[in-house]
């Protein structure tokens, strides 16, 4: 952690309570600690012992070649992997020291808070409005909704652009429009953190320019985790960069993810500790 | 969508249910296409093929109307709408008792078939584990039932429904049940397939704005895939209006010259109606059962087009 750039919020915190010192935090400010995660899909181990702290208002990217598991370890950080039958987690996984797969833990409250973006653009077959609005009306926000929808869409830098037509179906945006309009959609329910699973890999050169400005400017208030196929993608806007990669069992068939390297991403890029790593930076493997 | 199984070809379907399923799809997918429907012809031979099978499809129905309307003209006044059956009195018996019936059967078919339609077909596309023995039995079985012979359903609908447990007699609500088991299975797979059109990305956005499943489906799933439910719904209904054979194990072959009730009382519906005359010698009913085509004709197209009123109005709805 000592290459990291400590965030100025993280002075050492201490809480007291009546009877007691709850928490004394000298440590950096981690939004995400994972220690000796294995995430399997029945039988078969998809991800295999990562541990890495991910850091909070801070773009953290995670690269590798196809099957590496990056996207599978992704969607266990808000607990998506749920939904597929036979996926497990062990290990911990903490969200600010709270263990996410603690048995009183709601994922659809873990949701909320973790927001994510899908690799291809998934409005909803509905108007622009209605697509902001559809994650504040679930959590019960049934007034007049304008401001969390104008607010959601400035965040999304998509509110020049759409503001005159609300009321049109999202289809008729530009994918670009309505990966940042997904992004809008994620933000209007105020999460703390933002996944996004190649964001911009359906998208043209100038669409991927714009989100990933966005993601800069979205740092500021949020924790960004991403998972790009794209090395420049990660050379432009990440902080910190894990590259994983995929150790294949000829024996059994079975393909397992590792992380290899996670580090800062100047370090990844210009002088990585492990051999394949260098070579997958520089366009040998992958 | 090459990855999803094929349900028209897995099991052979009636023709019907192939339609309905294949239109339940075609609908809903048609939401999530920019509506390029430029489709290149692979060759005049091919088309020509084509425009065969359609023209023998087009002239045999053109046929069937054309013979109803001119065997059935002398008889088409309103007297055919108002009037009461009659074999005494052909000249002036009409069909209004069987188109009471008619519509109180397919009513209960309705309102049976939409909600237990549509919760097996969600249940079964998003909460069932497809890897779960019991469901893939369950899936197997619906596809089978689809291709039953209506008549079978007419023994069982006698058995268990006029006698046996339930016991309702020969009524109008038994014709229902009857005919709402005959068409369940076809709503069943076409509400799934328009439900499996409905991309999963869908479902996993509202997923990961902190909605349930429960949510998901039913703030995004369901309205996303029900112009494509309906569709399957028409088809099923105007399957279950023309139904004459199940029918006629569960009582719907009287002489009804009084409105029918839903509970009580023996009931005839359209279809059986015309059975009833078509079956006897005298000229005057056969003229009359001509006529009966034409009113059937008309009812099935004014509750197919409430039915697609209501989907285009679903399919507007952003």
């Amino acid at each position: 952690m000592s290459e990291t750039t400590t965030p100025s919020t993280a002075l050492p915190e201490i809480s007291v309570s009546a009877d007691k010192v709850t928490s004394v935090d000298t440590e950096p400010k981690n939004t995400f600690e994972l220690r000796n995660v294995n995430v399997f899909y029945g039988d078969m181990l998809a991800v295999k012992d990562v541990s890495m702290a991910i850091p909070h208002n801070q773009i953290t990217a995670f690269i590798g070649p196809s099957g590496c598991g990056k996207s599978t370890l992704l969607r266990s950080l808000n607990r998506m992997n749920d939904l597929i039958p036979g996926a497990r987690v062990e290990g911990d996984v903490l969200y600010h020291g709270m263990n996410m797969y603690g048995p009183k833990v709601d994922p659809v409250q873990v949701r909320t808070v973790i927001g994510m973006v899908f690799q291809k653009p998934n409005p909803f077959p509905k108007s622009i409005y209605d697509n902001v609005a559809f994650g504040p009306r679930l959590q019960g926000r049934n007034g007049n909704l304008d401001d969390v929808v104008e607010e959601a869409l400035r965040g999304a830098a998509l509110w020049d652009e759409v503001k005159d037509r609300l009321k049109d179906n999202a289809y008729g945006m530009s994918g670009g429009q309505q990966q940042r309009l997904c992004i809008a959609r994620a933000i209007a329910v105020q999460p703390d953190v933002i996944l996004m699973d190649e964001p911009c890999s359906a998208l043209d050169p100038v669409s991927t320019g714009r989100i990933e400005d966005l993601m800069v400017e979205l740092k500021k208030t949020y924790t960004i985790v991403i998972v790009t196929h794209n090395m420049q993608q990660a050379a432009r806007v990440a902080d910190r960069t894990a590259f994983f990669t995929v150790l294949a069992n000829d024996e059994t068939g079975s393909r397992t993810g590792v992380l290899v390297e996670y580090a800062a991403t100047t370090k990844i890029f210009s002088k990585p500790d492990d051999e394949r790593t260098e070579n997958y930076v520089s366009g040998r493997f992958g | 969508m090459a990855d999803e199984p094929d349900y028209s070809s897995r099991v052979a379907l009636p023709p019907r249910t192939r339609v309905a399923v294949g239109g339940a799809r075609e609908v809903t997918e048609s939401l999530f296409t920019s509506g390029d429907r430029k489709k290149k012809i692979q060759g005049t031979i091919f088309l020509g093929l084509l425009l065969f099978g359609l023209s023998i499809a087009l002239i045999s129905i053109a046929a069937m109307i054309t013979w109803a309307f001119v065997a059935g003209g002398p008889r088409l006044n309103t007297n055919l709408f108002t009037n009461v059956p009659s074999v005494v009195t052909p000249e002036n018996a009409g069909y209004r008792t069987a188109i009471l019936g008619t519509l109180y059967v397919i009513g209960g078919v309705i309102v049976l078939i939409v909600p237990l339609g549509v919760g097996a077909a969600i249940y079964l596309e998003q909460f069932a584990n497809p890897a779960n023995k019991f469901n893939r039995f369950v899936d197997l079985n619906i596809q089978n039932l689809a291709g039953v012979p209506s008549i079978v359903f007419g023994i069982l609908g006698l058995a268990f429904i006029v006698r046996g447990p339930l016991s309702l007699g020969f009524v109008a609500a038994a014709g229902s049940l009857t005919l709402a088991l005959l068409v369940l299975p076809t709503v069943i797979l076409a509400s799934r397939e328009a439900i499996r059109a409905v991309p999963s990305s869908i479902r996993d956005g509202s997923l990961a704005l902190g909605a349930t499943v429960w949510q998901a489906v039913w703030r995004q799933v369901l309205p996303a895939a029900l112009p494509g439910i309906l569709t399957g719904v028409i088809l099923a209904v105007s399957r279950a209006i023309g139904e004459a054979a199940p029918l006629l194990l569960v009582g719907a072959v009287t002489f009804v010259t009084f409105n029918p009730s839903f509970f009580e009382g023996g009931y005839s519906t359209l279809p059986t109606m015309i059975y009833s005359y078509a079956k006897r010698p005298q000229e005057e009913l056969q003229v009359l059962a001509a006529a009966g085509v034409v009113v059937m004709l008309v009812l099935l197209i004014m509750i197919n087009s409430v039915a697609i009123y209501l989907r285009n109005r679903f399919e507007r709805t952003w």
